[in-house]
């Protein structure tokens, strides 16, 4: 057992933090130019040259471009209309056809703005050429805009999943040992045994519980000491922090484990039950989706959802270097949360014997 | 054939007896379509942010509004000094800060040009790129009209048209790789959690004694989740044509054909995790861990392949479950039939095949 | 071959790898007869059982199991025995009468058949109280003379135990025996392995393994006798320590 889980948890950490990204880019890029001036190979140019994109190929006709999307061979088809560079001269407009596979919508919306930020510069590019022809009196106005991206100024993916994933691992392996351990006990008929001994259940059940709380620090000091090495993960936080929150963290979901347990005849079932739960928090969490996105109810769901305050918490600290005031909300909740669910642990398992 | 058919009664008694277990086989897909459905996008919108306006004037309050009125932001705080922006990002309160310059429409007026910051928490990258872009293009819209009078218009007109899911809807995409994950789970984990039970609780050996042929044990076994996956399947497809109003543009017999491949293809999976664990917490973990997981990540269920790092995309190949959504995706949403997918559907049958044959070596192995 | 003889072994040999689980063993059993098969634990009964009953196939020697070849024939031997293994083997979560139609259904039991069965079946065992009750509610001994009733269902011309009494009370123990004694009694054979001394001594003959040879065969009182002890126990005792 002890492979699966440590290794296996540490070898999907660093694996599936490169996996998970939803930058979007090597966007397969294909063009129909019935033109074939300079200026649409002067825009195609423009294509070819940003990173984004990855210029594949030109169709002749709009069925094989067609043909080619739908054999997801292509994503995006840029198509230039015959006299495009005629229209541009004489009428100083022209249109252009883009044709998007959107099925993951998301991705389309980027990759539409992908493509009108070259469109724009390309037309920039005309207008500077046009003004100085015109000559004109009148200067058009501009705003200059500039991003600034703080806290992950190159925009690395990675920085923003490691923490996350982390998150994930260390709760599923604590849920998973502890909602199994005491369903094996009542299996084996041990937990009988010692139901007949004079150990206060209070006593027992933080002496069972206690390893699983050992192996989930363990799990976040291996998982933070990869992150620092192979991801070069900044820390900025205050490490003591992040360890006070996760021990009080690891108790919601050691209460919820012992809960389940208490509610389950086989490891089967409690196996299944804990993994039902945490897809549901792991979705619900903001760790893979962003959380404001959602609507309002389920926004409100996301406020039992200990998850997502772990993911938040860990993130703050880690790569902004929030302080104990800044994740105080946080720290309360799940404070509470620990309260009730192992106060229900107790009170149910006490029922339950 | 009638101790094929006595077989199977008793899988599915063993099946119908566990409540709680089947309450969640059926239970998940449900609340799993639903959620992806109705709260969980991949979009970016309603994005807290906050206004560091120096000017107060005409021009930026215009902008001001028309940031308010897209559905992308919601302004959430205003405030008033440059050494407070720290502050609301490390409470995580907003993710990101407009910061407009002091004398904004007088230089707009006199200097033909004023300076905006987009200040974004980038803990986010995607989330605080995409935020740049469309405050970007909120203001090159506002420049626009602006400068209408001036006869020098946008030049290039693009005409983007989404095909496929034109309202970019992000259910479309989430449907496929739920209902992939959901015939992964209730195929491959639980053949192999059952298949291991027997082995576990000293059955299976009574079962090979007996004259009932050990192919005849597994297909029996495995025969009433074939069954239970496609009843999923069909609840998965009618809940996202019915409620989500899924276009299911291909053939709905090739849909089911593809269907019964790939749960095949999950159960051979499953039947050779069951012949290399001993005992059910193995088989669970390593059908939890070991496998969930990667196809969830690794599918381009949620996160596009071709983003991935290469060998990552190289590992993507070896995963049954990107054939398979790829192959829905391709029925369900454009519409395509075998002659776009014959290649996917090949991988798939190839895998399927490979899958059974190395558990067949395995499961004679162990009778020895 | 003797047609008297339902098994019959020669020189009987599985090895895994260099390990020779069981070396050359010969041994006959005769129709109708109580054949106790003992052995240290790791002496090798359970993988020469298992090579008898065509689940394991032998490395070399020959043997035959109700005239079948346990080679060539393994499908035919499955058709004529029954087996009761030292786990407990029925389906917990399936009522009795699930269990026994189930079994009954997998050895090609017709359904009429089926149906007289449990009903003789429960009527014996007196469970019909608790016939629609799932198996994993009733006590352990309950459980074992089940199994044992329904590894008889198909009328198998032997039967194979192994460690059947394992775990249980005394009584229930006696009973179980009684069982087996019946069995026999009406022509079935009997191939049994057991930890206890006692029980041997209720075999008809006797075969005692140590590292995967048979050592002694014969009935418990010649044993006894060429051994010069009173009980089987001391047999035993006497051929494990060498």
């Amino acid at each position: 057992m002890l492979p699966i889980i440590f290794v296996l948890p540490l070898l999907q950490l660093v694996i599936l933090s490169n996996a998970a990204t939803f930058e979007v880019k090597n966007i397969k890029f294909a063009y129909i130019d019935h033109d074939h001036s300079s200026s649409s190979r002067a825009l195609i140019e423009k294509f070819e040259a940003s990173t984004y994109f990855n210029v594949l190929t030109d169709f002749p006709s709009e069925t094989q471009a067609s043909s080619a999307m739908l054999k997801g061979e292509v994503d995006v088809v840029l198509e230039i209309p015959s006299h495009f560079e005629r229209n541009l001269q004489k009428e100083k407009n022209a249109n252009l056809g883009i044709t998007i596979n959107a099925i993951d919508g998301a991705a389309a919306g980027v990759e539409n703005v992908y493509v009108s930020q070259i469109i724009q510069s390309y037309n920039k590019h005309i207008k500077t050429d046009l003004m100085q022809r015109l000559d004109a009196q009148i200067q058009p106005v501009n705003i200059a805009s500039i991003p600034l991206f703080w806290y992950n100024e190159t925009l690395n993916y990675k920085t923003y999943m490691v923490p996350g994933i982390l998150v994930l691992l260390v709760t599923m392996i604590t849920l998973f040992l502890s909602g199994m351990n005491i369903v094996r006990e009542k299996e084996i008929g041990t937990l009988e045994q010692i139901n007949v001994t004079p150990i206060k259940k209070s006593q027992f059940i933080i002496g069972k519980l206690f390893p699983f709380w050992v192996i989930g620090m363990g799990l976040l000091t291996i998982g933070l000491i990869l992150a620092r090495l192979i991801f070069d993960v900044p820390m900025i936080g205050s490490l003591f922090l992040m360890y006070f929150y996760t021990s009080i963290y690891i108790l919601v979901i050691l209460g919820m484990g012992l809960f389940i347990s208490n509610f389950t005849d086989t490891q089967q079932q409690a196996m299944f039950i804990a993994w039902f739960f945490t897809v549901i928090f792991i979705l619900m969490s903001g760790l893979f989706t962003p959380i404001e996105s959602m609507p309002e109810w389920a926004q409100t769901l996301t406020e039992f959802n200990p998850i997502k305050y772990f993911v938040e918490v860990m993130r703050m600290v880690m790569l902004k270097g929030s302080g104990l005031m800044d994740i105080l909300p946080q720290l309360i909740k799940t404070l509470v949360y620990a309260l009730i669910m192992n106060g229900l642990a107790v009170w149910s398992y006490k029922k339950a014997s | 054939m009638k101790r094929f058919i006595g077989f199977i009664t008793k899988e599915f008694y063993h099946i119908f007896r566990d409540r709680r277990s089947l309450f969640i086989l059926f239970g998940m897909p449900i609340v799993q379509i639903l959620l992806f459905g109705f709260a969980i996008t991949n979009e970016i919108n309603n994005v807290d942010i906050a206004i560091l306006d120096h000017s107060k004037d005409a021009s930026t309050k215009e902008i001001i509004n028309k940031i308010s009125a897209s559905k992308y932001f919601s302004i959430k705080q205003l405030i008033e000094r440059e050494a407070d922006i720290e502050g609301v990002f490390k409470k995580g309160k907003v993710k990101a800060v407009l910061n407009f310059e002091k004398d904004f429409s007088k230089n707009l007026i006199k200097d033909h040009q004023a300076t905006i910051q987009i200040i974004t928490d980038a803990t986010d990258p995607n989330t605080a790129n995409t935020i740049s872009n469309y405050v970007n293009s909120i203001l090159q819209n506002y420049q626009q009209e602006q400068n209408k009078a001036i006869n020098i218009d946008y030049v290039i007109v693009p005409e983007p048209r989404m095909v496929y899911n034109p309202e970019l809807k992000s259910v479309y995409m989430f449907v496929p790789g739920v209902m992939t994950i959901i015939l992964m789970l209730v195929s491959a984990m639980m053949t192999s959690i059952s298949i291991t039970r027997e082995k576990e609780l000293g059955t299976m050996e009574i079962l090979l004694v007996s004259p009932i042929k050990p192919f005849q044990v597994i297909i029996g076994k495995v025969f009433p989740y074939i069954f239970l996956s496609i009843i999923n399947a069909i609840v998965i497809v009618v809940m996202s044509i019915f409620i989500f109003k899924m276009p299911v543009q291909g053939s709905l017999l090739l849909l089911g054909l593809e269907s019964v491949l790939f749960i095949v293809s999950a159960l051979a999976l499953g039947i050779l995790i069951s012949t290399i664990s001993a005992t059910q917490q193995t088989a669970m973990m390593i059908s939890l861990m070991g496998l969930m997981l990667p196809v969830i990540l690794l599918s381009g269920f949620i996160f596009p392949i071709s983003s991935m790092p290469v060998p990552l995309q190289i590992i993507s190949n070896a995963i049954p479950a990107k054939w398979f959504i790829i192959i829905l995706k391709g029925i369900m949403l454009k519409g395509v039939g075998i002659q776009f997918l014959w290649k996917e559907t090949l991988i798939l049958l190839g895998m399927t095949v490979f899958f059974i044959g190395l558990s067949v070596k395995k499961y004679k192995i162990r009778l020895e | 071959m003797n047609n008297n003889n339902v098994i019959q072994a020669e020189g009987l040999t599985k090895m895994f790898g260099d390990f020779k689980a069981v070396n050359a063993i010969t041994f006959e059993v005769k129709k109708g007869e109580i054949f106790g098969f003992l052995g240290a634990n790791g002496a090798g009964k359970t993988t020469a059982m298992k090579m008898l009953i065509g689940i394991s196939i032998p490395t070399s020697g020959a043997a035959h199991v109700a005239g079948f070849d346990v080679f060539t024939q393994a499908e035919d031997i499955k058709k004529n025995i029954g087996y009761m293994s030292q786990k407990f083997a029925l389906y917990d979560d399936l009522t009795v009468k699930e269990n026994i139609t189930f079994f009954g259904g997998i050895y090609g039991l017709s359904k009429l058949k089926i149906k007289e069965k449990t009903k003789e079946l429960i009527d014996d065992l007196g469970l019909q109280e608790v016939a629609n009750q799932l198996v994993g509610s009733l006590p352990l001994g309950w459980k074992q003379k089940l199994s044992f009733s329904v590894a008889l269902i198909h009328e198998p011309k032997i039967v194979f135990l192994d460690e059947p009494t394992g775990g249980v009370d005394p009584i229930t123990r006696r009973q179980f025996w009684e069982m087996i004694y019946r069995a026999a009694h009406e022509g079935t054979t009997i191939f049994v392995t057991t930890h206890y001394m006692d029980e041997a001594e209720y075999c008809d003959r006797v075969s005692i393994m140590v590292n995967g040879k048979i050592e002694a065969l014969d009935t418990p009182k010649k044993l006894k006798e060429q051994f010069k002890v009173d009980s089987m126990n001391d047999v035993f005792l006497k051929l494990a320590r060498g």
